[in-house]
């Protein structure tokens, strides 16, 4: 990530705060409404869906990062760190079922969707552009002494 | 493909940041596009060449090409 937040980024941080906060109280507030009472029918199918809008809307923030992000190199990292979660999730997911065909593990996933695994990969690929980042505006990088 | 990015930005007395700033991009980027680890795309690559007003070729070389 650029050492000063684009503009872009900061929409991206505001959006995802506001995404991860509703996110929370409905995880909250649904957990509580299945444990004391119950709804049925439509309204249980209402309920339950409640708390992956707001992870729907994580990814629609992710996506309106990668379409307002100006700067293409910062751009570029941003849809290779995407790139490394839809490949980490998809590499745990496929590795899981194979493993659960052959009854070798249980099954279900212990609450653990892909979008969990998902966004374990983004932060994976997030530590490696942090890394970059550091690496890329290093002090000694803009010495114009060594310059020729 | 190889940049005379660094030599030029010498020979003008900018920093990375003071170019950044001139092309409207992180520093990172610059410092990206020094080393060859990132092509930058045909509008950038002008907006470079505009910013040392040199034409593209004399900023961006062929792998083969010396420099």
């Amino acid at each position: 990530m650029a050492t000063k937040m684009s503009p872009a980024m900061r929409r991206y941080i505001r959006r995802l705060t506001v995404c991860m906060s509703i996110y929370v109280g409905l995880i909250l507030a649904v957990g509580w409404l299945f444990r004391h009472a119950p709804p049925a029918g439509p309204l249980a199918l209402g309920a339950a869906v409640l708390p992956a809008l707001p992870i729907l809307g994580t990814f629609w923030t992710i996506f309106r990062l990668l379409e307002e992000e100006t700067d293409e190199y910062i751009r570029y990292m941003l849809v290779r760190q995407s790139l490394f979660a839809t490949a980490f999730c998809l590499s745990v997911m496929t590795v899981w079922e194979f493993l659960q065909n052959y009854d070798v593990v249980p099954s279900g996933n212990g609450g653990f969707g892909a979008a969990f695994f998902w966004f374990v990969g983004l932060g994976i690929g997030g530590m490696w552009n942090a890394w970059a980042a550091r690496r890329d505006c290093a002090p000694e990088d803009d010495d114009l002494e060594e310059a020729e | 493909m190889n940049n005379r990015l660094r030599v030029l930005r010498a020979e003008h007395g900018w920093s990375q940041q003071d170019l950044a700033d001139r092309l409207g991009v992180s520093r990172q980027s610059v410092n990206a596009i020094e080393k060859g680890r990132y092509d930058p795309s045909l509008p950038l690559a002008f907006t470079i060449a505009d910013v040392f007003g040199l034409p593209i070729e004399a900023i961006f070389l062929r792998e083969e090409s010396p420099e």
